[in-house]
């Protein structure tokens, strides 16, 4: 299993309500089930992918997180997942303040753009960065609004929600950030992963 | 009409309060069986049908000689697997295929019952069919499942026994029948109740059968259960056995000879005012009234397992309305699953070979059966 799958399960206590959105195959869900014993739910926009779900037995329902979420009342997960893809989303700033509200507390994964790699890749060959966690052109990229960990600390005080844990990722390496390592983590790391609340 | 051999009935003793006010009672409620029912009796599927289905799901019907409606979906190691399950599915209150309806005599006078039948709602063909699990001595069913008008009676079901699924699958349905499907609906009746031989529903007293008007009705629901993507690459502009336009009315056309033969068959194996009852039922269908606009009010009680599934070309009960019973289940944090399923043959999609939706209905059935 990723190394980011691992640390989101150790992130979340046992028996509680998870909803994993973007939830890809269902093999986070999974493992939550198996490890922690969570009442796991699911929604994701693939058909392809909804099928490999219920076909693992998992409650997953089709569905667009930017649009869909409306429908779960406030705090009706104890956890809501939201693995790499916030950059994805049309409006992030809504999407992060309805996962806050369905969630009474949010884990989110963002790749880090402001990985040295990614920072060279432009500043040597000056086209949009390519690189193993960031694999597409930027005419086919699905990523329209990538961040890097800085800007995501940032946004927390724009828009206003409490970071109670933010971990980077750098070569399978687990660490903590900290607002005296944050320069050099947002350096380094391939991924950020914070809890957060509202 | 032909002759009804072969079929199960369980006469019902009990007075069955109708919606409409009235009560029935000593009355027959037909039914067929797939499979077996296994010592602990908890691998009981019941399936309810559609507005011209029959309980003769699977297999050759031995009425009409063809294959059950939903051979696709029900039989050995099929999408609902009779070497696994045990399916039940009874003919619907104001059906012709056994059950009590319209065609059956009023005791009170002896005659024919036609249009003096009592009107029968959703909530009365359940009301009836649970009877069964009584009668097969099951406490609760592992699943219920239907399409259509099917999946209305699934709803309802699981909300007026919210204890005897386990899981409860609705497919290409709604939780309140719109305005447009109560228009064509009404297209159908007012069809069948033109045609003169109709003789306000006292046909079958006078040996006549309104057969023109009941296969209008057909030829335009045949028409919404399509798409037109589905009808335009099927038949498109295609000529009926002829070279060229024959300049008048006989169908030139490969869609007009295909729904004329639509509407010819189907007379021979339907009932014009069963037709009439059976759509006022999915009219009056309305879940979310019944629980004052709070569709979510009508599952608060179960606890049972949902899998919802709508198709993308369905534009009778279209995605929209399907996801808003799933909206009302997220809403009460019930366990709710949901999937469109990709496919250009419409509402009929349900009933025919789509190997997505009959794999992930098996999938969810399957794997929700092994974890109970």
């Amino acid at each position: 299993m990723k190394t980011e799958y691992k640390i989101i399960v150790d992130l979340i206590e046992e028996k509680t309500r998870v909803l994993d959105v973007g939830c890809d195959d269902g093999t986070l869900m999974e493992s939550l089930k198996k490890n922690k014993n969570v009442d796991a739910r699911g929604i994701e926009i693939s058909k392809d992918k909804v099928q490999t779900c219920v076909s693992k037995g998992l409650t997953v329902i089709e569905g667009n997180a930017e649009f869909d979420l409306k429908q779960f009342p406030n705090d009706s997960f104890d956890y809501v997942v939201l693995g790499q893809t916030l950059q994805a989303f049309v409006n992030p700033e809504v999407v992060i303040k309805e996962l806050l509200r369905v969630g009474k507390k949010t884990i989110i994964t963002i790749p880090n753009f402001g990985n040295w790699k990614v920072r060279l890749n432009l500043l040597i060959k000056g086209t949009m960065p390519i690189t193993k966690s960031l694999p597409n052109d930027w005419y086919n990229t699905p990523n329209i609004h990538m961040c890097t960990i800085k800007d995501f600390v940032k946004f927390s005080k724009i828009i206003n929600f409490k970071i109670f844990k933010s971990l980077a990722l750098t070569n399978r390496n687990i660490s903590n950030i900290n607002n005296s390592n944050l320069f050099y983590k947002n350096l380094f790391a391939e991924l950020g992963i914070f809890l957060i609340e509202k | 009409m032909n002759i009804k051999e072969n079929i199960k009935t369980l006469v019902i003793k009990k007075p069955l309060k109708l919606d409409c006010g009235k009560s029935i009672n000593n009355f027959p409620l037909a039914y067929e069986t797939y499979g077996s029912l296994n010592e602990n009796k908890d691998n009981a599927i019941l399936v309810f049908h559609a507005l011209t289905g029959d309980q003769f799901v699977t297999g050759i019907n031995p009425v009409t000689k063809k294959d059950g409606w939903w051979s696709y979906a029900v039989g050995p190691n099929k999408s609902i697997d009779t070497n696994k399950y045990f399916v039940i599915c009874a003919n619907v209150l104001g059906g012709c295929m056994g059950s009590y309806g319209p065609g059956h005599k009023n005791p009170d006078t002896n005659k024919i019952y036609g249009t003096d039948f009592p009107v029968i709602t959703i909530n009365d063909m359940v009301n009836a069919q649970v009877n069964l699990l009584d009668h097969f001595n099951i406490k609760k069913l592992f699943s219920v499942v239907g399409g259509s008008m099917g999946g209305m009676q699934v709803l309802q079901f699981i909300s007026n026994y919210p204890d005897k699924a386990c899981t409860v699958v609705p497919i290409a349905c709604t939780s309140s029948h719109s305005a447009q499907n109560i228009a064509f609906n009404e297209l159908g009746r007012q069809a069948i109740a033109s045609d003169h031989n109709w003789s306000n529903g006292k046909y079958l007293s006078n040996n006549t059968l309104p057969d023109k008007g009941l296969s209008v009705a057909r030829m335009a629901a045949h028409i919404t259960y399509l798409s037109k993507k589905g009808l335009q690459e099927k038949f498109g502009r295609k000529l009926q056995e002829r070279d060229a336009l024959k300049f008048g009315f006989d169908a030139d056309f490969q869609i007009e000879s295909y729904l004329r033969y639509q509407g010819s068959v189907f007379v021979d194996r339907f009932d014009a005012n069963s037709y009439l009852y059976i759509t006022r039922a999915m009219d009056y269908f309305d879940l979310v009234g019944q629980f004052d606009g709070n569709l979510s009010n009508a599952f608060k009680k179960t606890r049972a397992k949902f899998f919802v599934i709508s198709f993308t070309s369905d534009w009778l009960y279209p995605t929209q309305e399907n996801k808003e019973i799933v909206i009302a289940l997220n809403a009460i944090g019930a366990d709710v699953g949901f999937v469109e399923i990709k496919s250009d043959k419409g509402h009929d999609s349900f009933l025919l070979d789509v190997p997505d939706f009959l794999k992930t209905l098996k999938n969810f059935l399957d794997k929700s059966y092994s974890e109970r």
